[in-house]
């Protein structure tokens, strides 16, 4: 049985924690506002870059073009890019987008397939060395940026496309978490190179291109894929934050519940004391 | 005027989204007007300025660096690399652009020279022209 003064301990470290928490908790709520704007105004430009996209590659015709739009022709060597957060609290958030790398990569391994790895953010990493520690090619840190913008999109996507021209890669795959709600979000796999696109528009005009198709979809390629990095990295924002949210919001209910609990049993504990220092004291005159 | 649906779009910004009566655009080969009932034209942007005639004649001037123009019969969409209204830009942006196409000039190599020059000599002439 614990003391009283072991009990009084208690309840004040569960009641730090507690503020800590729930300070956590809506620091994550503003910056999840903030995260939730950026992704909303980041759309109809990602939306439209797919639609012009989808328009360009619907004129080209089958199997020709860029390697960017029809891929290398081989499926053989797949680049996974994962992106998770970097800092933990904050639920399954990053669990979720590894084990969703993780199910495909193995299922690539058992098709024999050769399978390389970029991680985006830094927990991804921690966890996925444990398994792929040689397929990882690079681990690049996003703990520096305050501020995801489409600059910061930019450098990832001109290193995946090096890599692509060098023929490192056939298939390139992103995984992140894409935000639903503040309760619900989805851990994502989308095709990058090369491109899934929507199913072709048969009605789409003929259109006149200044200069010519092959230069604008050589110019557009490469833009496209650092909009959907970027667009993945903003989703991601917003998860992690939606995440944090939750998971902090729980933390802080569990931390009252424990105080409630302790602070019960702090106060039968007193009771149970006086009690007995009350029958010692009557027993006592009684004897005399 | 007949109008059309215009839409400036940058990545992390709408700038532009309604009827307008035309459209002036810096494309790559040569700068034009879009009215309603363009013909369906794609091409690519070079740095410059966009003018835009709102539905109410009112006229905006927005500054993009490269990007795409899709002009169809749904309407014209310019996806711009990076959009700043007119009034927001000020001779120190302009200069900063200038100096980062010096630097991409000088790094560059033979193949993305040609491009890398021509941007910069156009952001010359932009700024020139904002002096007047």
């Amino acid at each position: 049985m614990p003391s009283l003064k072991d009990l009084r301990n208690r309840i004040a470290s569960v009641k730090s924690t507690q503020k800590i928490t729930k300070a956590m908790q809506m620091v994550a709520v503003s910056k999840l506002r903030r995260a939730q704007a950026a992704v909303e105004a980041a759309r109809p430009y990602a939306e439209r870059v797919e639609s012009v996209l989808t328009n360009l590659a619907g004129a080209a015709a089958d199997g020709q073009g860029p390697r960017l739009l029809v891929g290398s022709g081989s499926s053989q060597t797949h680049l996974l890019v994962v992106c998770t957060g970097e800092r933990g609290l904050c639920g399954a958030f990053n669990t979720a987008i590894v084990r969703l790398a993780r199910e495909k990569a193995n299922a690539l391994a058992a098709e024999g397939k050769t399978i390389k790895i970029i991680c985006v953010g830094k927990k991804g990493y921690d966890q996925l060395r444990r398994t792929h520690e040689k397929q990882i090619l690079e681990m690049i840190d996003l703990r520096a940026v305050r501020a995801i913008t489409y600059e910061t999109a930019q450098p990832i996507a001109e290193k995946i496309i090096a890599l692509f021209d060098n023929a490192e890669f056939d298939v390139c795959t992103l995984f992140y978490s894409r935000f639903r709600s503040v309760i619900s979000q989805i851990p994502t796999a989308q095709q990058l190179i090369p491109p899934e696109l929507g199913a072709k528009d048969e009605r789409a005009p003929v259109y006149d291109y200044e200069p010519d198709e092959g230069e604008i979809l050589t110019q557009l390629l490469p833009r496209a894929v650092a909009v959907r990095i970027y667009r993945a990295l903003l989703e991601n924002a917003a998860s992690f934050f939606g995440a944090q949210m939750s998971a902090m919001d729980n933390a802080t209910r569990n931390a009252g519940e424990m105080v409630k609990k302790y602070t019960l049993r702090y106060n039968r504990t007193r009771q149970a004391m006086i009690t007995k220092e009350l029958i010692e004291i009557i027993s006592g005159a009684e004897a005399l | 005027m007949a109008t059309f649906h215009f839409e400036l779009v940058s990545p992390d910004k709408v700038l532009f989204n309604g009827p307008a009566q035309a459209v002036l655009v810096p494309g790559n080969e040569g700068d034009f007007q879009v009215l309603s009932d363009h013909a369906p034209v794609m091409t690519s942007v070079r740095p410059g300025v966009v003018g835009i005639d709102d539905a109410r004649g009112k006229h905006h001037r927005v500054f993009v660096r490269g990007g795409f123009a899709d002009a169809s019969k749904n309407g014209v969409i310019l996806l711009a690399e990076t959009a700043i209204p007119f009034e927001e830009l000020s001779a120190e942006e302009l200069s900063q652009e200038i100096r980062n196409a010096e630097e991409d000039v000088a790094d560059a190599n033979d193949d993305q020279k040609r491009l890398a020059q021509e941007k910069l000599d156009r952001l010359r002439e932009l700024k020139d022209a904002i002096k007047l």
